[in-house]
């Protein structure tokens, strides 16, 4: 019997990265609660274990229920019966099974009834099930919104609602309208506040919510009557108890099937505000939606996975010319990138992972004690780090999933873009996560931060200056070639002093270090595991030459091809 | 009602379902070392009956008792992770080699040791033996009444209890009086997951031969967390008789063991048409192959 947490030895790995001690006593601090939880572990190790352990029912469920449910509820998705959602049959069952696990609320505090997790190990989980069906691991991994509301929300709140995750609550983020979508200033939906019933009222519209029609939802609402802006924005927490808000139409779509997207009509629905006002936006939305972009990276991974494992056991299967394809190098090739890019994404993941750990491990520690000087000095350098990591993870892992996707079915020929096949569901449900919580132009507006900041170049040299064996000096050789073009690249593009001209070539700058990056870990990797060797060369070769054609391409641009590449806006529509 | 006392029966069995050459050993028993060790699935299904039976009356108990190797603790720590209460290992190199009869014959004393109870649970076959002698037999060494194939327990009241059993060729609702023994078709519900937080908080649970092999700091844990306790018996502790154990005590010996090579002796070529597949249905009818 399979099981998709041990079959992947990449796992277990990460678990074991030098930093996990690090977090694991940030989480777990002189393991002091288990003298109050009976779940609670022991040691280092004990809690390492936990997570091991922990993560196999998760890699067991998904080979056993997740995973075969998966063709059914795409085929048969979410239906709208009295204006409310009923999932899929199998989507029910998935969702139950988590339930019975115990599975949901992972990362938050046992206080809450939660596991205590820390993100990488949340984020392992989230892969898992994305590779098993990417649909529900949305509805999954919606348990991010507690997160947020243990950051954020009141004590009354917290224990109110928080406790309910373990239950089996579900929830959801509503953020976009019909008329605010990636500027999500524009948000439209009425928050007002009524002094005889001291509480908040919602009226409006929401649009493109995935798993509107859950038991908890995050809200984001205007507050200040006549705001225009970020600033008039607050968060609202709704219960679905309150029987206000109706599911207008749920929308039929390409991929990621099983997940319901709805359109939502609140009517003076009752709700509790999260945090202070006017910080909606600007404070909480933000850090929820860094949560889930990291969680796209880790769906995308997972994608990629699934679909990697998918082509790999078709070219065996298939034979012409008298061999099995995967013997053509035409092949072969394809199917040897994927397994490199995938490696080489995860490495990012729960390098990122990490990051968000140890800041949000510090932040938790600050409400206990004053952080000393080092201490706060780290929870700050982390959170910077993950303030670009997360965008350029969620860039480089969408972006190739889909590359991944592509060839996979490829490989599979005609009978790839049959229904006959798994592929043709993972090549679907690989396209919205470059568009959903942030389009890749989006992401690379945040990430090209990392770049004109030197905090990438900072974290380059950081790796850089982490001794290696000798075996593995020719590779920190090509990433040391390749840090001099990146720089070249960046100068030539700072060096025009124009905003447009770093806007047009931000995704090549961010994706040239991204490479670099990506190289380094996996250099790292093969420091700790001589397997990951291979992996790295061939990983950095071809970021190489990417590199290389990207710093090409810069150094032939001019100021006055982009008014070249301009004259598209005049051209006639339609 | 008060809650039950419900006693759950499991085998640690290699899983047959991938069985590789050395399956066997030259005198006809299995080579478990070969095989990984699993729980017996349907076992597995007679847990879940156990524990739906633990929801719907509080204040119920669900103990699991197995017999076999020490190893075969792991399958009492994996009921424990699904929900159940306290575990049982039977073991001692004296029970190596047991058929049925000698197996039923201790099971039946280690029951004896844990009375009063309401019901008993086991699996209807073990998929090493495939026998479904053993739970029958249980209840007969008991004097209990016994409801075999068992595929859902309808009610359980004062002194009854309703389950419909899946015959080869339909259903059949049965009372019988408590205490008695069912034994659980493979047709029943699948066994709910283990759970995070079970799983966390009984994964150090050992027996005393375990315990010995436990760093210190977790055997100080058992002071005050009783709940790691699994119980073990060996003959000594059961009070049982030599002369009934292990392959002393077997009547039923493995003649020969012979390799067995399906071929097809027989096949027809049906025409691809509506008529000819009518004509092999009828003809299947009337030989009663389905219907």
């Amino acid at each position: 019997m399979g099981n998709y947490f041990t079959e992947v030895e990449d796992y277990k790995f990460h678990l074991r990265h030098p930093l996990m001690e690090k977090i694991v006593s940030l989480k777990e601090g002189d393991f002091e609660e288990e003298q109050e939880y009976d779940y609670a572990p022991h040691d280092f190790e004990d809690t390492l274990d936990n997570y091991m352990r922990v993560l196999e029912i998760v890699g067991d469920i998904c080979e056993n229920t997740i995973a075969p449910n998966a063709a059914d509820v795409d085929a048969e998705g979410p239906h709208l019966e009295d204006n409310a959602v009923r999932y899929a049959r199998g989507t029910r069952q998935n969702y139950a099974t988590l339930v019975q696990a115990g599975l949901i609320g992972m990362a938050l505090p046992r206080k809450y009834d939660g596991l205590n997790f820390p993100v990488t190990a949340y984020v392992m989980a989230g892969e898992m099930i994305s590779r098993a069906d990417a649909g529900f691991a949305n509805i999954w991994g919606l348990q991010d919104c507690a997160e947020t509301i243990y950051e954020f929300a009141t004590e009354e709140l917290k224990d109110n609602y928080l406790p309910r995750f373990n239950k089996g609550a579900t929830a959801a983020m509503d953020l976009t309208e019909p008329d605010a979508g990636s500027d999500l200033q524009a948000v439209q939906l009425k928050a007002t506040y009524n002094d005889q019933t001291n509480r908040w009222y919602l009226n409006g519209v929401k649009r493109f919510i995935t798993n509107g029609d859950a038991d908890i939802s995050l809200v984001l609402a205007r507050s200040e009557e006549g705001s225009e802006d970020a600033r008039g924005l607050s968060l609202f927490l709704y219960d679905r108890q309150e029987q206000a808000v109706s599911v207008r139409r749920i929308e039929k779509k390409l991929g990621i099937k099983g997940s319901p997207t709805c359109e939502l009509v609140f009517n003076n629905a009752p709700a509790w505000l999260v945090g202070s006002e006017r910080m909606g936006l600007i404070k909480y939305v933000m850090s929820l939606m860094n949560s889930a972009r990291l969680g796209v990276g880790g769906q995308a991974v997972g994608i990629a996975e699934a679909a990697y494992r998918e082509a790999l056991k078709y070219a065996h299967e298939r034979a012409q010319f008298g061999k099995p394809i995967i013997q053509f190098p035409g092949v072969y090739e394809m199917l040897t990138d994927m397994k490199v890019t995938i490696t080489a994404l995860r490495s990012l993941l729960y390098e990122t992972a990490r990051m968000i750990d140890i800041y949000r491990g510090y932040t938790d520690r600050s409400h206990r004690r004053p952080l000393n000087k080092e201490e706060r000095l780290e929870m700050k350098t982390n959170s910077r780090y993950a303030d670009v990591f997360t965008p350029l993870l969620k860039l480089m892992a969408s972006e190739n999933s889909n590359r991944i996707a592509y060839d996979a079915l490829q490989v599979h020929g005609g009978a790839g873009f049959m229904q006959d096949f798994p592929i043709e569901r993972l090549y679907r449900d690989a396209r919205i996560t470059p568009i959903y919580e942030g389009t890749s132009q989006l992401q690379v507006v945040a990430a090209i931060k990392g770049v004109t900041t030197g905090t990438f170049m900072k974290k380059i040299n950081e790796y850089a200056a982490v001794e290696v064996k000798p075996g593995l000096e020719y590779l920190r050789h090509l990433l040391s070639e390749m840090t001099t073009a990146y720089t070249a690249a960046v100068e030539e593009v700072k060096g025009k002093e124009n905003e447009e001209f770093m806007d047009f070539h931000a995704r090549r700058l961010v994706e040239m270090a991204g490479h670099i990056i990506m190289g380094h870990l996996l250099v790292l990797d093969a420091q700790r595991e001589e397997k990951y060797k291979y992996l790295a060369e061939l990983f950095i070769k071809k970021g190489k030459a990417a590199n290389a054609e990207k710093l090409a391409f810069i150094r032939n641009s001019t100021l006055k091809d982009l008014g070249t590449y301009r004259q598209v806006v005049a051209d006639p529509v339609g | 009602m008060k809650g039950l006392n419900i006693i759950v029966l499991a085998k640690q069995v290699p899983d047959t379902r991938n069985v590789g050459k050395d399956a066997m050993k030259a005198n006809g028993t299995v080579n478990r070392a070969a095989l990984p060790a699993i729980f017996n699935p349907e076992d597995l299904l007679a847990l879940e009956q156990a524990l739906r039976l633990k929801d719907r009356h509080e204040g119920s108990q669900v103990t699991v008792v197995t017999m076999g190797p020490v190893r075969a603790a792991n399958i009492l720590r994996d009921a424990l992770f699904r929900g159940a209460d306290k575990g049982v290992l039977i073991t001692d190199k004296k029970f190596a080699g047991s058929d049925t009869l000698a197996t039923s014959y201790v099971l039946s004393r280690a029951l004896q040791k844990l009375a009063p109870f309401d019901i008993i649970l086991c699996g209807r076959q073990a998929i090493d033996g495939d026998t479904a002698q053993v739970g029958p037999q249980v209840a007969e060494k008991l004097k209990i009444p016994q409801i075999t194939y068992v595929e859902e327990i309808l009610a359980v009241s004062k002194q009854k209890i309703t389950a419909r059993r899946r015959m080869g060729n339909g259903m059949e609702t049965l009372q019988g009086k408590l205490p008695l023994l069912l034994t659980v078709h493979g047709a029943a519900p699948a066994c709910r997951t283990r759970n995070a937080r079970r799983l966390m908080k009984y994964k150090h649970a050992c027996t005393p031969s375990e315990m010995s092999h436990q760093r210190e700091d977790y055997i100080r844990m058992h002071e005050h967390r009783h709940y790691l306790d699994l119980t073990e018996w060996n003959v000594n502790d059961l009070q049982a008789e030599e002369a009934y154990l292990g392959l002393y005590g077997s009547p039923t010996k493995v003649n020969a063991v012979t390799n067995i090579v399906f071929t097809a002796r027989e096949s027809k070529v049906l025409a691809p048409t509506d008529e000819a597949i009518n004509a092999l249905m009828a003809e299947l009818v009337e030989h009663h192959t389905v219907g």
